[in-house]
């Protein structure tokens, strides 16, 4: 890549690479809290939906040190998945874990929404059509909140991108290793003469935006189309 | 093979108690809305879990209170037919015809298959998706999906409620031949009489939660208690053999003891042919009308009288055999003295004729 010095590609790269896995990394758990709080009853309910936004209302950097805390080296997560090899501290694995918790309640708000849109009669005549309720779920359900998940799965993909804060908190910005686009972008200008090399990251960052929201918009066109029986 | 319900069951005020048998063909639950119909049929679905009861379908129990037995919906063999067809948007009219295929536990053969695509007529239909078919289209539909997951019993909860008179009469028939081409037991909700009288098999009234009256269409619909006093609905049923034909165009009909003269019946001397008559359609004389163009003037005995706080009274009647309800005013009655015992003769004005495809009420020929 010619238009962008090697180092500004790395950032560019582990950009992509941490929000990819930090949006299929929280799909499945997405999809199931999602479930879980459009669909069941169960105490505790509103706590956990107040868990699920709170990245969204705490400053980043809160939510950012909270981790270090508990998936530190030391922490008391942290400390037991060492153990088994797994470290989130200052490596580019623990970046994509603070962009999916940062991009997870826009997630599950998306994806819960497509839930209860499903008429669970529907659902109910699956069943008595002999679907198991994981089957209903995976031949009635599913297809029918595919847009939503779509939805919430690149609105998690854009904010993954762009998270800085709670990314700078708990990994720092180490370069190769942690330094994502808005973290180069922030390190550029800090810096004498960085000006250009931080120009040329804003706009592949504002590219990468708007290629991923057309995509979506033309998915779920597509996907609404299908879903809708026309 | 038999379905055996017995449920009691209490939300709020509203107290369920029932139990009935429903025997091979269609069981019309039968009542108005608030009576606890959908509320059996969930029951007996699974959908709803009642306080107790006993529900079992030939020697298979569904639910037993008493033995902690509970089916999950999806272990019942069922094909429930909603009144609101519930396709799946996102598949095809073909895909949703397999959808119960996919779970029954031996897989159907695919002459099943075609024979009910051919039975319904929705074979044009199958690539399209639910959004494009019609109300009625999508019933058919909806019927062979219920029909091809190889059910041990059919629900149906108002399945033409939903639709308009045009198209509720494309469906009846699909009922009528599946009731009389499956050894499978069909519970059919209904508050409509006409359905009831075209239908049932056997009938069970509900009211407030209970069983009022059960037994053959012709029996329950025949009984003045059992009919709301209420403008409309009201009507007996008579099984009746077709006798000859005339060459004017009219046909004869052997009920019990009496002829029934109706404008043409396609069918062979011999067939039996269900009649409809609306309670509205009688009139009543306390002697034989004279001078009167009315052809079907018979003689009738007062069964009952069931007299009303509004300005109707409903008239059970024995004609020939045949129980025949008649609604007058009640004005008439008093100046007609009419009381139970009396012979009187009931002058017909129209009837419904169950024949092949479209039943409709007839004005009888006078």
């Amino acid at each position: 890549m010619t238009l962008l010095s090697p180092e500004e590609w790395q950032a560019v790269a582990l950009s992509l690479r941490v929000a990819l896995w930090a949006t299929l990394g929280g799909l499945p758990v997405g999809i199931l809290v999602a479930y879980a709080l459009a669909r069941w009853e169960f105490p505790g309910k509103q706590i956990l939906n107040g868990l699920v936004h709170l990245p969204l209302i705490l400053p980043p950097v809160v939510t950012g040190y909270l981790l270090l805390l508990t998936f530190g080296t030391r922490g008391p997560i942290g400390s037991v998945l060492q153990d088994i090899g797994i470290v989130f501290a200052f490596r580019w694995t623990g970046a994509a874990l603070a962009a999916g918790i940062m991009a997870f309640p826009l997630m599950v708000r998306a994806i819960r929404l497509s839930i209860e849109a499903v008429d669970p009669k529907l659902e109910q005549a699956g069943a008595t059509l002999g679907a198991s309720p994981l089957w209903v779920f995976a031949t009635v359900t599913l297809p029918l909140v595919l847009p939503g998940i779509l939805a919430g799965a690149i609105l998690a993909f854009a904010k993954a991108m762009g998270e800085f804060g709670a990314t700078i908190t708990f990994v720092s910005n180490i370069p190769g290793q942690t330094q994502t686009l808005p973290s180069a972008i922030y390190a550029f200008l800090q810096v004498p003469g960085g000006e250009a090399s931080a120009l040329r990251l804003v706009v592949v960052s504002v590219v990468i935006a708007m290629t991923a929201l057309m995509l979506s918009e033309v998915l779920s066109r597509r996907i609404a189309k299908r879903v809708a029986g026309a | 093979m038999s379905l055996t319900v017995e449920l009691s069951h209490r939300f709020g005020t509203f107290a369920l108690d029932a139990s009935f048998e429903a025997p091979q063909g269609v069981t019309v639950l039968f009542g108005r809305s608030g009576s606890g119909k959908t509320t059996i049929v969930n029951a007996v679905a699974g959908l709803l879990r009642p306080d107790a009861g006993r529900i079992a379908v030939g020697d298979r129990v569904l639910f037993d209170s008493a033995r902690r037995v509970w089916l999950p919906t999806h272990r019942r063999r069922l094909g429930y037919i909603f009144q609101d067809a519930r396709l799946f948007p996102h598949l095809t009219v073909r895909q949703n015809l397999a959808y119960g295929r996919w779970f029954a536990p031996n897989v159907g053969r695919s002459e099943d298959s075609a024979r009910v695509i051919e039975m319904l007529g929705i074979g044009a239909l199958l690539d399209r998706r639910p959004g494009a078919l019609s109300g009625g289209e999508r019933q058919r539909v909806a019927i062979g999906r219920a029909l091809l997951a190889q059910p041990q019993l059919i629900l149906a909860d108002e399945p033409l409620a939903a639709l308009d008179e045009a198209r509720k009469s494309e469906i009846l028939p699909y009922f009528e031949r599946l009731r009389d081409e499956t050894s499978v037991p069909i519970l059919y909700v209904s508050h409509s009489p006409a359905e009831v009288a075209r239908l049932a098999t056997s009938v069970v009234a509900l009211q407030d939660g209970r069983v009022a009256r059960q037994g053959s269409a012709t029996e329950v619909l025949g009984d003045p208690e059992v009919t709301p006093l209420g403008p409309g609905g009201a009507g007996a049923v008579l099984e009746t053999t077709v006798a000859t034909h005339h060459p004017d165009g009219l046909t004869e009909l052997q009920a019990g003891g009496v002829q029934l003269l109706v404008p043409q019946v396609q069918r062979p001397p011999g067939a039996r042919v269900r009649v409809h008559v609306e309670a509205q359609d009688v009139m009543l004389a306390i002697r034989r009308p004279e001078g009167i163009s009315a052809l079907n003037v018979l003689p009738a005995r007062i069964l009952a009288l069931r007299i009303g706080d509004g300005p109707g009274a409903l008239v059970q009647l024995d004609v020939g055999g045949n129980l025949l309800l008649a609604r007058v005013t009640r004005r008439s009655a008093t100046v007609l003295g009419l009381q139970t015992g009396q012979e009187v003769f009931a002058v017909l004005k129209a009837v419904s004729v169950a024949k092949d495809g479209i039943a409709g009420r007839g004005i009888l020929p006078h």
